[in-house]
């Protein structure tokens, strides 16, 4: 069973992730730098970032606005390309890998085309691949089960909520089975309530999928419940100061929002982000 | 849900009956103040700054209202069911009928020439930055060129295909003429439509490795749609106004242009029959703007961003 394997995966310590094969690795980045070139001068955005992301991993980006978290997003998902360094997605170069379809992407507006059903939105990828209608319709359905919107197939985004319109565009994301699933805020935008709901969903998701996650956020108790570890960044220019180790384990419910363990590393992550000594008291 | 969908049309139904409402009412307050002026102006108008013993000198600030220059409403609407010019000749509204249904194929015929040519300068504008800045200044600078000027050229090229062997009725070069008013809307529309789409649906597009001409199908063209709808509707209004002119320009017979030319030659004598064809061409832009928003019905998928 797929739950089998991404728990295995999943739990994998530093030591192991190290002595993976590269192309075990989901994403691996070694020494990227960005800078944007602007009419006042050229403009770092990302300086020296190394980050190895393992297969079926999830890691979260934090860090205050500024801080190249997006943009490092971008560099994986090949939509920018970086100045200096290399950067492998399943051990291809970006360029490659995003025209595998190795990835799906999600942006913190949902971005759904109007003019489509919540169904042609989600298979917008497949269509665009060829994909036969049989095998689409299929897979809608399927899509449509994984995120709990089977009865809202025929309806346009218009007539749906922000949380169902983010749930669509998670969907039309993992429609094409990718190994990888990059996440920009997706759900930045939305109220608490629902974020939490979705949020849950999310680790659910991700363990059916086995899919590696790559998510920006810039709330700490976001990063700490769906993450395996946090990536801390900091601002000018923008570059990893600190990665914490989670170590919640794979179940992910509403009670391990009130566990101590879950305080923990939401402080271990605010003193991170804070650049105050690291208490590494709740890692293992 | 049901209720709430079927309450929201209700709503739509009466918005509409509003706006009908209002739009008659329109219509009626110009026909009002038409006859209200008729009857309180002075026949002969006002006129400043008049020589005395100079005919024609000064400034008519005011118009005549006598009935040879402001013909009762009633009397414009009467002329319409009598003889086209008299003794057995068909009614006037039947004249006018047949001539609209003339200048409305052949702005029809300009209407669609226009907009592929539109369509294909919006495409190729979009597609390449370097011709948007190099044809773009042209494009508008050929609606600066006075249409009169430019008929008439187009009528000599076309006479000298047609001498020459190849063949070009009068009729094409009005088709022409008014595809040159329609095409401009049309590429303006298409370039800002295919423009449109928000920079997450195109990076979406990339992220799919989707490469020019499905980005076009999937999501530029229906984002354009909202664009070009108006663009549509407007080139239809300009293909009719061109076909006009043209016909009136290059004197081509049977189409309404020039019908209404004859008749307001006649107009000392008969000055209500100039308002026959006059009203035919009214309806004829309102015929042909109304054609292409039944194209907008179809497509009103398409327009679901513009009530977000």
């Amino acid at each position: 069973m797929t739950q089998d394997r991404s728990l295995s995966e999943r739990g994998t310590s530093p030591a192991k992730r190290a002595a993976a094969t590269p192309s075990a690795l989901a994403v691996r980045a070694a020494g990227v730098s960005k800078v944007f070139a602007t009419k006042t001068g050229d403009v770092p955005a990302l300086s020296e970032v190394d980050l190895e992301v393992a297969a079926g991993e999830f890691v979260a980006l934090i860090g205050p606005s500024g801080c190249g978290k997006s943009t490092l997003l971008r560099l994986i998902a090949d939509l920018d390309q970086a100045t200096t360094g290399t950067l492998e997605i399943f051990g291809k170069p970006a360029k490659r890998a995003r025209a595998d379809q190795d990835y799906g992407i999600a942006f913190q507006q949902a971005g759904l085309l109007p003019w489509r059903t919540v169904g042609a939105n989600m298979s917008l990828p497949l269509e665009l691949h060829g994909t036969g209608k049989a095998e689409r319709v299929a897979r809608v359905a399927e899509l449509a089960e994984l995120v709990g919107l089977t009865d809202f197939i025929d309806r346009y985004p218009d007539q749906l909520s922000g949380g169902m319109q983010q749930r669509v565009a998670i969907a039309r994301a993992l429609a094409a089975r990718p190994k990888l699933l990059l996440m920009d805020e997706p759900f930045g935008a939305l109220d608490e309530m629902t974020r939490e709901r979705l949020q849950t969903e999310l680790t659910r998701i991700a363990a059916e999928t086995a899919a590696a996650v790559v998510f920006v956020t810039h709330s700490i108790p976001e990063a700490v419940f769906l993450s395996d570890r946090v990536v801390v960044m900091s601002p000018r220019p923008g570059r990893i100061t600190d990665v914490i180790d989670i170590g919640l384990g794979e179940h992910r419910d509403e009670a391990l929002r009130e566990s101590p363990e879950f305080f923990d590393r939401v402080t271990a992550v605010r003193e991170a982000l804070h650049g105050s000594p690291v208490t590494r008291a709740g890692e293992s | 849900m049901r209720a709430v969908g079927w309450s929201a049309r209700r709503q739509g139904e009466v918005r509409g009956w509003i706006a009908a409402g209002w739009g008659a009412l329109g219509v009626l307050a110009v026909l009002v103040l038409w006859e209200l002026y008729k009857f309180i102006g002075p026949a002969e108008g006002v006129v400043v700054f008049a020589v005395q013993g100079q005919a024609g000198s000064g400034v008519m600030i005011l118009p005549r209202t006598h009935d040879r220059a402001m013909p009762h409403v009633w009397d414009m609407v009467a002329r319409l069911f009598a003889p086209t010019s008299g003794g057995d000749t068909p009614p006037l509204w039947v004249s006018v009928a047949g001539a609209a249904l003339v200048t409305l194929g052949i702005a029809a015929i300009g209407w669609l020439i226009g907009v592929m040519v539109g369509a294909a300068l919006g495409l190729v504008m979009q597609r390449w930055q370097l011709l948007e800045w190099g044809l773009l200044p042209w494009i508008v600078v050929s609606q600066i060129v006075p249409l009169i000027a430019f008929a008439p050229v187009v009528n000599a090229i076309g006479n000298q295909i047609d001498r020459g062997g190849g063949t070009w009725p009068q009729w094409l070069s009005v088709a022409v003429i008014a595809s040159y008013l329609a095409f401009f809307p049309v590429a303006i529309g298409m370039l800002r439509g295919l423009a449109s789409p928000d920079r997450i649906h195109l990076d979406l597009m990339r992220s799919y490795a989707a490469g020019y001409w499905p980005t076009l199908l999937r999501l530029r063209l229906p984002a354009a749609v909202p664009h070009l709808l108006p663009a549509l509707r407007l080139a239809a209004a300009n293909a009719v106004l061109g076909a006009v002119v043209a016909e009136v320009s290059i004197g081509m017979r049977g189409g309404i242009g020039r019908m209404l030319i004859q008749l307001a030659g006649q107009a000392s004598s008969d000055p209500a029959a100039p308002w026959g064809p006059t009203f035919g061409s009214i309806a004829l832009g309102l015929i042909a703007a109304g054609s292409v928003a039944l194209i907008g019905l179809g497509l009103a998928n398409y327009r679901r961003g513009e009530a977000a």
